[in-house]
């Protein structure tokens, strides 16, 4: 039932006396990097300043910011031979967060992994089929270490066709699916164009979904179509990837790992703590990972602690669903896309005048973007072909950037609202993207 | 000659071309042709005016975007054939027209074809050599079909 049985049901005093020796550990080995060097020197903390883990509020929160005013090597904390792996945040600014990993990050990160997995009833017997994207993404490789650690067959089918997936499902006999949720949406289609019944003539019975935030509805229809359990899980590259947090068997929100991570939630307004089981931001401090320790990182993801304890008798805390985001982040088709992205790109094309407006819509299982882009007044010169001309230029050059074409719109000078605050610029129209 | 059209960019949604109509009915502008071309979100409007200056200035006054645009106002004859002989030479001359449109002057007698063209100098150049009239924007308010002169 267990992967690791002591670590994981460790009783609460012991795992916070656990987390205080690592917490010492990590913020001595995080002084050596340039950035929290130089940090700790400015505020005047000593890099043995820790003495409970309350002493953590005494360091400055991390922010993405920080991550990319350093990079790529500034919150390395070991010689840089030791590094062996690296891994993209899953967004596509110019400078992408990288994380860097030695072979200790990449071996605990594996076993977090095999952890999670194990924890949702996959045991070594089982056919597990990757059907993510390798690569960059932290999604593709972090599931196939874990499910080799555990022990399962793993099928590295990776982003392969529809088709080709229900093929090696079939002839494989995969009882594991890690896949996105809009993806095991359209298989279900697929599976009627081949006259299969995945309920029938699959092994399948179990799947992740990763990669898009879904809500609990989605995950039903998943399991409804699919036949199988669906398991939500939480991650991201800062924290290593997939392997945060993750359901057990009771699918009654995702298990924290405490062992690797100290948990934080905070008003994002005020930046103070909020009372245990209110809704806040996610701050996540590694308590392992050696090569680029991250100090109270502010994740954006907004959530709340479920505090009683779990049936399964695991006694890491749980976070509920994430409920949205703190900032204008926008998760599309798995990518994350900030409004100042496209704000950049749109202000180095003559023509595009001050405004724009980005609206999300979900059409069946696709997510649109469209985007709204005032035209500015000397551009126009009467031709509609010089309309056009600028439509396709504009969504050419956003397509470079953010990896999905967007439905350009051009509308009159001065039409659109002013922005207001961080989110003046997006409509988000998909309904229960969080659930 | 050389005349103006006024060309207005809008969204093409409903109310758009009732707002260019009410400036320009406010002001007294006649309008002596229109037409829009759409590209399914947004389109151009394009009018041919008595006054495309004094025209574009209310337009752009009222935050429209509107901008005075190069054509060619050519008169024709109304009658078969009017059209073809212009349109044939146009093409003999290698002359891509980019936009047309035209309006009858007078029934059976004078019509004015007005065209937009990538070589504006070079097409007008061609149409004087063959005998064609082109019509600046006082000639054009000027030719007005005597019913319609204002006493």
């Amino acid at each position: 039932m267990y992967w690791e049985k002591e670590i994981e049901t460790i009783p609460h005093d012991k795992l916070k006396v656990l987390q205080l020796e690592r917490l010492k550990k990590t913020v001595r080995s995080a002084s050596t990097s340039d950035f929290y060097g130089k940090l700790f020197k400015n505020i005047g903390f000593k890099p043995d300043g820790i003495s409970s883990l309350k002493d953590i509020e005494n360091i400055p929160f991390t922010t993405c910011d920080d991550l990319r005013d350093c990079w790529p090597y500034g919150l390395i904390a070991v010689s840089r031979d030791e590094l062996i792996r690296m891994h993209f945040s899953s967004e596509t600014t110019e400078r992408a967060l990288v994380i860097f990993h030695t072979a200790a990050d990449v071996n605990a990160w594996t076993n977090l992994m095999a952890r999670s997995m194990y924890m949702t009833g996959m045991r070594k017997s089982d056919v597990f089929q990757n059907m993510m994207t390798y690569g960059l993404f932290t999604g593709g490789l972090g599931f196939h270490y874990g499910a080799e650690r555990l022990g399962a067959l793993v099928i590295p089918a990776g982003s392969e066709n529809s088709r080709r997936q229900i093929q090696l499902m079939k002839n494989f006999g995969t009882t594991v699916l890690h896949i996105s949720p809009s993806h095991a949406l359209h298989l279900s289609g697929v599976f009627k164009e081949v006259d299969m019944d995945p309920r029938k003539d699959t092994e399948l019975k179990t799947a992740f979904l990763g990669s898009e935030p879904h809500s609990e509805e989605t995950r039903k229809q998943i399991e409804e179509i699919l036949g199988i359990k669906a398991f939500n899980s939480y991650g991201l590259s800062e924290m290593n990837g997939p392997g945060v947090s993750f359901e057990c068997q009771f699918q009654q929100g995702m298990h924290i790992w405490e062992d690797n991570y100290l948990v934080e939630v905070i008003d994002p307004e005020t930046l103070e703590p909020v009372p245990e089981g209110t809704m806040g931001e996610l701050v996540l401090t590694t308590l392992v990972r050696q090569g680029m320790p991250i100090l109270r990182y502010r994740t954006r993801d907004l959530t709340r602690m479920i505090t009683e304890p779990c049936e399964c008798g695991r006694t890491h805390r749980r976070i509920e669903r994430i409920k949205g985001r703190t900032d204008d982040t926008m998760i599309i088709k798995g990518i994350n896309i900030f409004p100042i992205q496209i704000e950049k790109k749109l202000n180095n094309i003559p023509g595009v005048g001050n405004n724009f407006l980005i609206i999300l819509e979900r059409e069946g299982l696709n997510d649109d973007i469209i985007i709204k882009v005032e035209v500015q007044k000397e551009f126009f010169t009467g031709d509609l072909k010089q309309l056009e001309n600028l439509r396709s230029r504009i969504s050419d050059a956003l397509k470079a950037d953010i990896l999905i074409t967007p439905r350009v719109k051009l509308v009159e000078p001065n039409s659109l609202p002013k922005p207001e605050g961080k989110t003046g610029r997006v409509i988000d129209n998909r309904k229960n993207l969080y659930g | 000659m050389i005349a103006y059209q006024i060309s207005v960019f809008a969204e093409n949604k409903p109310g758009r071309l009732a707002k260019v109509t009410a400036i320009l009915a406010k002001a007294k502008i006649n309008i002596r042709a229109i037409t829009i071309s759409t590209s399914d979100e947004f389109g151009v409007i394009n009018l041919l005016v008595d006054d495309p200056e004094q025209g574009q200035k209310v337009l752009a006054k009222e935050g429209l975007t509107a901008s005075l645009k190069e054509v060619l106002a050519i008169l024709i004859e109304d009658r078969p054939g009017g059209l073809d002989k212009l349109v044939q030479l146009l093409a003999r001359e290698n002359v891509n027209v980019e936009n047309a449109y035209g309006f009858v002057l007078e029934s059976w007698k004078r019509a004015v074809f007005v065209i937009e063209v990538d070589q504006i100098q070079r097409a007008q150049e061609i149409l004087k050599e063959d005998g064609f009239e082109t019509l600046n924007a006082e000639e054009l308010s000027a030719v007005e079909p005597f019913h319609y002169m204002k006493y």
